[in-house]
């Protein structure tokens, strides 16, 4: 049976560009076919954005890769499209056990909590991630909106200006040259466009190999996530198990830093591998099989004139804790409403400033998580792996060293505290709706909170009044106006009032933050709109 | 330096416990013994609890380190 990352998806074609007396000139092009290239893609189409997408290749990804996507990328896609496909196909859940030498010690339950749209979690193999992404392109495609995907196009060369950019495209048959006004490069942790513009990538690299495979087998292990320290059938080293749909199931298998990465690879080492731990007699087929290093690295900056950058091409973080395209979802989140006001001349061009600091503050958050977490996994001293093991063992018999075990701290959407585009808090409300933070879902009446806010900038009023609409310096601003009358289960107070009896929110078309008070004040909320806007 | 942290002495009986924590100890490979002292570190941390007592405490102890 062929596989779905074994079809072309988006073949080569010949285009009229490639003919071209002079360089056709587009509004954005994103290189990269990935989960963040496409994401940003669709997210400007919606937007009525004429873009361009180039991939070096023409397929979704090979092997599962990012597994793991969360509720926030959920709560995003729905903002760009439609999140059920993905829901629909993918594994939710919500247990995590973890296991020291044979001894399970500690079982967690990520306790999705009530009145939100999209579960904690699901596993979805990155290949049926993209080839939904696929689907929604050809969706808007169909509706006449301008976005294009063009396979077996490489860029070879990167030409800045200061209002636009060049490229040099490879394709089966020959190069050819094109332009934009902007460039989103999405292609990967060895992003060619960083090395192209001489952009240094600087962290830490972790001296320790992981051997990632997918397997195909009928099993009765449970849905969950199942993590083990010191296992029997890989001494000294850690494992993980996560199913997948299909049948699919994830192991990790650390390997130590000395190894011949391509012998490891090998059907003949991996199998015996597997056996030890599924056991003699488990029938599976070997579907993909990698080799990683665990990295953490960063560029300094997201934004270079008119180029920027997303996804792993700006950050990498290790894997356990699922921030790799979690949190570049993220960053297309952030990136393309801001893109959209200055490409319409609504905004100064240094709002784009504002993806990189925020970003990169996001970033710095899930580095921070992710080389904790591989410090607990793999101990880099005598004395590390003595205070790990301890924290394992007591973790058995007392709830309080539970917290201490760390197998990867699930990514979650970053707030952004101390951003510029925020404005004082001005409300008594409670603290996960501050400025800077991912709106909260509720479920209303009429739908979930979420889906009510959209991708607009938004004054949501909550028993208090305000405008219908008002204009600030080019930039429309609807109202959202809800009560707690109309809040049957409370959350609507609980994550946007707490004790205030009234609160105004002004919500960035991202769905973060930006501003809120008590009641509307004209003055205060024209100057948030012009802060929130990189216009103060 | 130290404004929460207690280092006056504070405990009621100190060759109790000190003999407590020889005896705890009793028997033990050097490998079992760190273990052992690693795990009381943790409990009494999360005893402690307080972030800036604890910061100071690590503090107290690396004087030492060389």
């Amino acid at each position: 049976m062929s596989k779905i990352f074994e079809t072309p998806l988006y073949p080569y074609t010949r285009h009229p560009d490639q003919d071209a007396a002079t360089p056709a000139r587009h509004k954005v092009i994103v290189i990269g076919a990935g989960p963040i290239g496409l994401a940003a893609a669709i997210d400007l189409a919606n937007q009525g954005v004429e873009v361009l997408v180039l991939d070096d290749n023409d397929k979704v990804s090979f092997g599962s890769r990012a597994i793991c996507f969360a509720k926030r990328q959920l709560e995003i896609l729905d903002r760009i499209g439609s999140a059920d496909p993905f829901v629909e196909r993918g594994v939710e859940w919500d247990v995590g056990k973890v296991f020291f030498d044979e001894r399970e010690v500690y079982k967690f339950d990520l306790l999705a909590e009530e009145g939100h749209r999209r579960p904690a979690f699901i596993n979805l193999q990155q290949y049926h991630f993209e080839n939904f992404l696929v689907d929604r392109v050809r969706e808007l495609q169909s509706q006449g909106a301008p976005i294009e995907i063009r396979g077996q196009n490489k860029v070879e060369a990167i030409g800045q200006h200061d209002d636009h950019v060049t490229l040099e495209v490879e394709t089966p048959e020959g190069s050819y040259t094109i332009e934009a006004d902007w460039l989103i490069a999405c292609d990967g942790a060895n992003s060619p466009t960083r090395r192209m513009l001489g952009l240094d990538f600087v962290g830490r690299v972790f001296e320790d190999n992981f051997l990632i495979a997918d397997v195909i087998m009928e099993a009765d292990f449970p849905t969950e996530r199942w993590f083990w320290f010191d296992p029997p059938f890989n001494k000294g080293q850690s494992a993980l198990l996560h199913k997948q749909p299909d049948n699919v199931w994830r192991i990790d298998l650390q390997l130590g830093w000395d190894i011949d990465k391509e012998e490891e690879k090998k059907p003949e080492n991996v199998i015996p591998r597997l056996k030890a731990m599924l056991g003699e007699d488990v029938k599976f087929d070997l579907e993909w099989v990698s080799i990683y290093t665990f990295q953490c690295r960063r560029m300094e900056k997201f934004r270079h004139g008119r180029t920027l950058f997303a996804g792993d091409a700006a950050h990498q973080v290790s894997p356990f804790g699922a921030r790799g395209a979690n949190s570049g979802m993220q960053d297309t989140d952030n990136l393309v409403w801001k893109l959209k006001l200055v490409m319409d001349g609504k905004a100064p061009e240094s709002l784009l400033d504002s993806y990189s600091s925020e970003r990169v503050y996001g970033a710095d958050e899930n580095i921070t998580n992710s080389t904790r977490s591989t410090d607990f996994i793999t101990p880099k001293s005598d004395m590390s792996r003595l205070l790990r093991d301890a924290v394992l063992d007591l973790a058995e018999d007392f709830e309080f060293a539970r917290p201490l075990v760390n197998s990867g701290r699930l990514s979650v959407p970053c707030t952004y505290d101390g951003s510029s585009l925020n404005s004082a808090d001005a409300l008594a409300g409670p603290d996960i709706s501050r400025p800077g933070s991912p709106c909260p879902d509720a479920p209303l009446p009429d739908g979930f909170l979420l889906d009510l806010l959209g991708d607009k900038l938004t004054l949501l009023t909550i028993d208090a009044d305000g405008p219908e609409s008002f204009e600030e310096d080019g930039i429309e601003v609807k109202r959202l106006a809800l009560s707690v009358r109309d809040d049957p289960t409370l959350a609507l107070q609980r994550r946007y009032l707490g004790s205030a009896a009234s609160g105004v929110y002004l919500i960035r078309p991202d769905q973060h933050v930006a501003a809120r008070r008590e009641t509307f004040d004209e003055p205060l909320f024209r100057a948030a709109v012009r802060r929130a806007t990189g216009k103060e | 330096m130290s404004d929460n942290l207690i280092l006056t002495a504070n405990i009621d009986g100190a060759d109790d416990f000190y003999a407590d924590l020889l005896a705890a100890h009793e028997g033990l490979s050097p490998e079992a013994s760190a273990a052992l002292n690693a795990r009381l570190l943790l409990v009494l941390a999360n005893h402690i609890g307080d972030r800036t007592v604890l910061a100071e405490a690590i503090a107290a102890a690396a004087r030492k380190a060389k």
